[in-house]
C-alpha cells in the first residue's frame, strides 16, 4: 500500500477558504457547529521549525565531516593502498597500504561478536526468562549492566591489561607452558583486544535481547509449557527464534561501537608496528583506528602523510559500514524467513 | 419412623461429587479437596473440593473474576509459573497427588493438554505446530509424526481444510481454524485430560458450534474440563457443571439437573441471568 502524502495547507489556501466560509457563513444560521480553524498556530509551526532545524544541523555536520574527509583522503585513495601490506616506510604515501589493518580491525569486530552474543544472549535469557523479577539479584545485575554501558572505554583497556593479560594470560601461560621464557598468552593479543571489546559492547546486547525477548507473547511460552516442555526447550524452540531478529539488532549495534574503539584495544592487542599479518589468536594486530593515531601523531613529514591519514579514515568508515551493512543483510534474511511463519 | 434426612448434608455431596446415579460408569479420575488459593494475600479461591469423573465433559461456570480459569490453571500446575502464588489443599489425579514434591510436573503436563482462550499456535507451519510435543519428546521418526499430525488433524476435525498446506505458516488459518488447530495440537501427545480455558469466547458463532462438535466428539477418548461463562454452552456440551462465585464452588452438579433444578438460590439467579 502506498502511503498518501498529506501536504499542509499554505496559508494562502487557508485564508482563501476562510474568506468563502466567511462569504457562506453570512446565509448559515447554525453557529454553535462552527468549527474553522482560525489563523495559523503559531506554537506548532514554532516547534516544527525548531525540530527540523536540528534534524538539518546533524545532517549537516555528518556532511560537513564526510566531505571533508572525502575531499582530504581522496589524493591518497587507491587500490593499491587499500590491498597493498605495510612496507618500511608506512608513513610514505606513495608506499603505504593499510590491508593489515582493514585485515586486524575486521578480525577483531567479527571476533568480538562471537564472544558477545552468546555472553549476552544467555544473561538476557536468564534475566527476562528465569530470574524473579523482582528479586534483589536481579535488580544487582540489571544494574551492574546499566553501570557497564556508562563505563569510559579507557577503563575497559586497562581492565583487559589486568584481567585478560595478567591474570587469565598468566596464568595460562604457568598452567600449560611452564618454563617458557616468552609469554605465549599473557601478553597483548587478538584474542584479548576481542575480549575486552566483547565485554565494553555486552550491555548494549544484553538490552536489546531482553526487548526482544519481553516482546513474545506470553502465551506461546505458555503454549509450549502447557505440552510438558521444559523451560530450556521453551526458551530455546520457541522463545530465542522469535527474539532472533532483535538479538542480531543488540549485534550490529555492538558492531557499530566496537569498530571504531581504539582506546580498548590500546593496552590489549593493537601493535604499532608488524611486518606480518597476525598468524594466530595469540598474535598482536594492526588496527585501522589506532593507525590513525599513529599516522597522525607520529610521522616524519606530515606533509607527506597528511593524504593517506584521511585515506585511513575514509577506509576504517568504509568498514565500519561494511560491517553494518553485512549484520543487516542477516538480520532482514532471519526476519523475512520469520515473517513466511507469521 | 426414620430420622428426616438433614439436608444440607444431602447438599454437601451434591456440591462436592456431583450426582451418582447417573453417571456410575464413569470412574472419579480428578479430586480436589479444600484447595484455596492466594495471588500475594488476595484469595483467589476458597477451600473447593470437587471430584471430576473420567471421559465426561465438566463444565465450570461463574461470572469473571470467580476464580474458575485459576482453578483450571490448577489442575496441571499452571500457576507455577507466577510468582507469590500459595496454595493449600490437595489435588489427585487418578489417586496421585500432584503437588507432591515427588510429582515430575513435565510429565504432569504431559498427561494433561491445555487449550487456552486466546488461540496461540506458535509462528511455525501447521506440521510443525503439531509435531512439537512428540519432537520434545524426542520423536524424530518422520513417518510416526506425520501419522500423528494427521490423526489429531483429522481429530480435530481440521484435517480437510489444512491437508494441502501442512508446511504454511499456522498464522495464515482463521480464528476458530486456529483454535482447533491448538486442540489438535494438545491432543497430538495423547493426553488423558484436556483443559480447556474458554476455547470459543473469542470466535464467531458457526466456529463455536464447530469447536462444540468436536469437544462432544473428544470426551469419548478424553476427559474434558472446561471453563466458560457461556451458559447455553455449557448447557449444551457438558455432563456435570459447577458453579463458582467469588472463588467459592456453589453448586456441583449434573447439567441436565443444574439448569432444570438448582438446588441454590445464587445458582438459580446465575443461571436466569438474574446476576453475572
Amino acid at each position: 500500500m502506498s502511503k498518501v502524502a498529506i501536504r499542509p495547507e499554505s496559508f494562502d489556501t487557508q485564508l482563501r477558504k476562510r474568506r468563502r466560509w466567511q462569504r457562506m457563513l453570512l446565509r448559515d444560521e447554525n453557529l454553535a457547529w462552527d468549527i474553522r480553524r482560525v489563523g495559523v498556530d503559531l506554537p506548532s509551526s514554532v516547534f516544527t521549525g525548531l525540530t527540523g532545524g536540528a534534524t538539518l544541523m546533524i545532517v549537516g555536520i555528518l556532511a560537513f565531516i564526510l566531505a571533508n574527509i572525502l575531499w582530504n583522503g581522496w589524493s591518497g585513495l587507491s587500490w593499491r593502498f587499500v590491498v597493498a601490506g605495510t612496507t618500511e616506510d608506512m608513513f610514505d604515501v606513495n608506499k603505504a597500504g593499510v590491508f593489515p589493518m582493514i585485515f586486524g580491525t575486521a578480525a577483531r569486530v567479527i571476533l568480538m561478536t562471537l564472544f558477545v552474543i552468546p555472553v549476552g544472549v544467555i544473561t538476557a535469557v536468564y534475566l527476562t526468562e528465569y530470574a524473579s523479577p523482582t528479586s534483589p539479584v536481579t535488580r544487582i545485575i540489571r544494574g551492574a549492566v546499566n553501570n557497564l554501558a556508562g563505563v569510559p572505554s579507557i577503563v575497559f583497556g586497562l581492565f583487559g591489561l589486568g584481567f585478560f593479560i595478567s591474570f587469565v594470560g598468566g596464568h595460562l601461560d604457568r598452567l600449560f607452558l611452564p618454563g617458557t621464557a616468552e609469554p605465549v598468552w599473557g601478553k597483548p593479543a587478538l584474542v584479548w583486544a576481542s575480549m575486552t571489546l566483547a565485554v565494553m559492547t555486552l550491555p548494549v546486547v544484553i538490552v536489546a535481547t531482553e526487548e526482544s525477548l519481553r516482546a513474545i507473547l506470553p502465551g506461546l511460552r505458555e503454549a509450549s509449557l502447557a505440552l510438558g516442555a521444559t523451560k530450556l526447550q521453551t526458551v530455546v524452540k520457541v522463545v530465542l527464534p522469535q527474539a532472533l531478529p532483535g538479538i542480531l539488532t543488540g549485534g550490529i549495534l555492538a558492531v557499530s561501537r566496537a569498530a571504531g574503539e581504539v582506546a580498548p584495544i590500546l593496552f590489549t592487542g593493537a601493535a604499532y608496528y608488524m611486518a606480518h599479518l597476525p598468524q594466530s589468536l595469540t598474535d598482536q594486530f594492526m588496527d585501522l583506528g589506532y593507525h590513525v593515531y599513529v599516522l597522525s601523531t607520529q610521522s616524519p613529514n606530515i606533509e607527506l602523510t597528511r593524504p593517506i591519514l584521511y585515506a585511513t579514515v575514509v577506509v576504517l568508515l568504509g568498514l565500519t559500514f561494511a560491517l553494518n551493512v553485512a549484520a543487516i543483510v542477516i538480520r532482514s534474511r532471519v526476519r523475512q524467513r520469520l515473517r513466511a511463519m507469521h | 419412623m426414620p430420622a428426616p434426612m438433614d439436608p444440607l448434608v444431602k447438599l454437601d455431596s451434591r456440591i462436592t461429587v456431583g450426582s451418582t446415579e447417573d453417571h456410575a460408569s464413569h470412574a472419579p479420575l480428578i479430586e480436589v479437596k479444600d484447595l484455596s488459593l492466594w495471588y500475594g494475600t488476595a484469595n483467589a479461591l476458597d477451600h473447593i473440593t470437587v471430584l471430576i469423573r473420567e471421559r465426561v465433559v465438566t463444565a465450570f461456570i461463574g461470572p469473571s473474576g470467580c476464580g474458575k480459569s485459576t482453578f483450571l490453571r490448577c489442575l496441571n500446575r499452571m500457576n507455577d509459573l507466577i510468582d507469590h502464588v500459595r496454595i493449600a489443599g490437595s489435588v489427585h489425579i487418578a489417586s496421585q497427588d500432584i503437588y507432591s514434591h515427588e510429582v515430575d510436573v513435565i510429565e504432569l503436563r504431559k498427561r494433561i493438554g491445555m487449550v487456552f482462550q486466546k488461540s496461540n499456535p506458535f509462528p511455525k507451519s501447521i506440521y510443525d505446530n503439531i509435531a512439537y510435543g512428540l519432537r520434545i519428546q524426542g520423536v524424530r521418526d518422520r513417518a510416526a509424526l506425520d501419522e500423528a499430525v494427521e490423526k489429531s488433524l483429522r481429530d480435530a476435525a481440521l484435517w480437510e481444510e489444512v491437508k494441502d498446506r501442512l508446511h504454511s505458516s499456522a498464522m495464515g488459518l482463521s480464528g476458530g481454524q486456529q483454535q482447533r488447530l491448538c486442540i489438535a495440537r494438545a491432543i497430538a501427545i495423547r493426553p488423558e485430560i484436556i483443559l480447556m480455558d474458554e476455547p470459543a469466547s473469542a470466535l464467531d458463532p458457526l466456529a463455536t458450534a464447530r469447536i462444540e462438535d468436536l469437544i462432544l466428539e473428544l470426551k469419548k477418548e478424553f476427559t474434558i474440563v472446561i471453563v466458560t461463562h457461556n451458559m447455553q454452552q455449557a448447557a449444551r456440551i457438558s455432563d456435570f457443571t459447577a458453579f463458582f462465585y467469588l472463588g467459592k464452588l456453589v453448586e456441583y452438579d449434573t447439567t441436565a439437573r443444574m439448569f432444570t433444578n438448582p438446588a441454590r438460590k445464587q445458582t438459580e439467579d446465575y443461571i436466569t441471568g438474574r446476576f453475572g
